[in-house]
């Protein structure tokens, strides 16, 4: 074995004893500095900072552009609201919590959010914890077809939806309901994945434990099972909020007119054309409401895992 | 210890006889159909609308038109099914729309190769040095996903107008002597559109793979003596291979289907995507054959990749 470790002119396999370095190899040269292996990674940290930039600057300038007095959407022309809450001296209806169609639209994005997250959340839940504990080949099946709902382009989604809901099941009108159904089916292998995965890392020890001190198994799965899942619940409907208000693709087929159309809707259709700040105001405030469900998310994550440590990495291991 | 009093007798515990047998797998007494009802919400969800919608999609690709009004009459017998539309389909797709499915492979390599070496290198240098600054770094790379993606879009639509921000750099610059018309159908514009859009998706996992490298192997390479750059190429990238194929299944599936991109950063023929194929033929009314065969292909083509996302995800489960 050490014959042919010898054998193999290996760059590492020196002599022992100090190291004396080439005077070639000061760091001081510029050769010498960049074969330095100690030295800071300047390359990178450039690639990795120009890169934030990248990718959140120009939400920073839009979200900037919201809030100008001009018409352009292009530039920004002073600060004003009027394109939040309209201006006295400008024509009023063309802002979003003043024109009808975009307050409409708000109100429907809200709706939607809501309900699609207060369904498909118990439901991917529940989903979750059957199948991680049921013994067979059938779990095994309803487990492929929710991961094939999640691997799926959105675009197929919304449109075999559209197709069932116009020759099939014709009694769900287009509109609210089928844009309902149509969410929920896309968002509840979010709560699946995150919730299962969370079932695997904690085992069966809590709830034989329970079962062994007597629960039944109804309360070892309220008391015991669930308060451990809180976490990934929370996530997993902060995740689905945040997923479903900006969700056009699937809804945009299913909206049966221009009434039920969400802001998420309203903003693609108008970036296409007559582009003014006000569409940038509806694509700040479905940021900003999905900014306070986080918010809100984080401040429950931490008083739910309250005194344990590695609180944040926890959190972000969900999304990664 | 005194004395029990005689007149009080011993309190009797109470012996519960073992109702059911004890469940060998579960370790405690749940009936038979205890978590089955658990996942059977999810499941007839899935099954009633997701796995019907599918099979409504197949049926109308291999069922007829009503002769007087054009639109599909789907056909759920599968012993009546008819190639007529299936074979028009291929015959288009091997023909007239060959050229933009060559455009979409092109695309959609150009973005995911341009997003690989980029995530690549913000991911490995926020997981080895992002140091004290690793929760700052983390968050500015989760802040993409609580953006929307339609106002992402709408802020590169914004700065890339013919008086936009971008174009008045440029000028200013003398780089270009006159502003250019970016969202006129250029396919850089695409391209980069794309790469804005999915690298969040890919940077998450990669950093969520490469921050649970055990720093011993760098460590180990280092010591048999190779540089930086060879402990990263002969350790770290074969380490990262499973990640570096999951990160880029998850980017490219979904940019497949994407027409909205195309749609918002060009909407020109010229560069017209498969997934803008499919959201055309969802636009004209009595296409509904067209969409269904789009679909079908689409899932055809997608499906090795797509099974193989989902195999990676189940066997994440199963090892964690």
């Amino acid at each position: 074995m050490s014959e042919t470790v010898s054998q193999r002119p290996s760059v590492g396999h020196r002599e022992a004893g100090p190291v004396v370095l080439p005077p070639s190899r000061s760091t001081r040269t510029p050769l010498g500095w960049w074969r330095n292996p100690w030295r800071r990674p300047y390359i990178l940290a450039t690639v990795t900072w120009m890169y934030l930039a990248w990718s959140l600057l120009p939400v920073l300038i839009a979200i900037g552009i919201s809030f100008s007095a001009g018409r352009s959407n292009a530039v920004w022309q002073g600060f004003s609201t009027q394109w939040w809450w309209g201006h006295p001296a400008s024509d009023p209806s063309g802002a979003l919590l003043v024109s009808p169609e975009l307050h409409a639209a708000l109100i429907q994005s809200l709706r939607l959010s809501f309900l699609t997250m207060f369904i498909a959340v118990p439901i991917g839940v529940a989903f979750a914890i059957g199948i991680s504990r049921w013994r067979g080949p059938a779990p095994a099946g309803a487990n492929f077809l929710m991961l094939f709902s999640f691997v799926l382009p959105e675009i197929i989604i919304g449109i075999s939806m559209f197709l069932l809901f116009t020759y099939l099941l014709k009694f769900v009108h287009l509109g609210t309901g089928a844009q309902l159904l149509s969410l929920v089916t896309y968002q509840v292998s979010y709560p699946v994945i995150i919730v299962r995965a969370r079932m695997l890392s904690i085992g069966r020890e809590y709830e034989e434990a329970a079962t062994d001190l007597g629960a039944s198994p109804t309360q070892a799965v309220r008391r015991v099972l669930l308060p451990l899942l809180y976490p990934a619940i929370l996530v997993s409907y902060v995740l689905v909020f945040a997923d479903t208000i900006d969700d056009f693709i699937t809804v945009r087929y299913l909206s049966g007119g221009a009434s039920t159309e969400p802001l998420s809707v309203k903003i693609y259709n108008f970036s296409r054309g007559s582009l003014t700040p006000a569409i940038n105001a509806a694509a700040t405030f479905l940021l900003f409401s999905t900014l306070v469900i986080a918010v809100i998310g984080v401040f429950l994550y931490r008083r739910i895992t309250n005194g344990q440590r590695g609180q944040t990495k926890e959190m972000t291991d969900y999304l990664t | 210890m005194p004395d029990r009093p005689a007149s009080q007798p011993r309190r009797r515990v109470k012996v519960l006889p073992r109702k059911r047998p004890r469940d060998e797998a579960s370790g405690s007494w749940y009936p038979r159909w205890y978590w089955p009802v658990f996942a059977l919400p999810g499941t007839l969800w899935l099954l009633v609308l997701f796995a019907l919608p599918f099979y409504v999609v197949v049926s109308i690709a291999f069922g007829t038109v009503d002769p007087v009004f054009q639109s599909p009459l789907p056909v759920y017998e599968p012993w009546w099914w008819t190639k007529k539309y299936l074979l028009e389909e291929w015959h288009l797709v091997t023909g007239q729309f060959r050229a933009v499915e060559v455009r979409t492979l092109v695309y959609v390599v150009l973005a995911t190769a341009i997003c690989l070496v980029v995530a690549y290198a913000v991911a490995y240098y926020v997981a080895r040095f992002g140091g004290k600054r690793k929760g700052l770094f983390l968050a500015l790379l989760i802040a993409p996903f609580f953006i929307s993606y339609l106002m992402r879009m709408l802020s590169w639509v914004e700065l890339l107008q013919p008086d936009g921000y971008v174009n008045s750099v440029l000028t200013f610059l003398h780089i270009t002597p006159h502003p250019v018309n970016w969202l006129g159908g250029v396919p850089f514009t695409v391209v980069m559109g794309l790469v804005y859009g999915y690298i969040p998706y890919m940077i998450l996992p990669l950093y969520g793979f490469l921050d649970r490298i055990d720093q011993s192997h760098l460590e180990a390479g280092r010591d048999l003596g190779a540089n930086p750059f060879w402990t990263f190429i002969r350790v770290t990238l074969p380490l990262s291979k499973p990640a570096i194929l999951a990160s880029l299944v998850i980017v490219t599936l979904p940019m497949f289907g994407d027409y909205y991109t195309n749609n918002l950063l060009s909407g020109s023929p010229k560069t017209t995507m498969f997934g803008n194929l499919l959201d055309n033929s969802m636009e004209a009314t009595g296409q509904g054959p067209e969409a269904a065969v789009l679909v079908l292909f689409l899932v055809v083509f997608l499906m090795i990749p797509m099974l193989y996302y989902m195999r990676e995800t189940a066997k994440a489960q199963r090892n964690q």
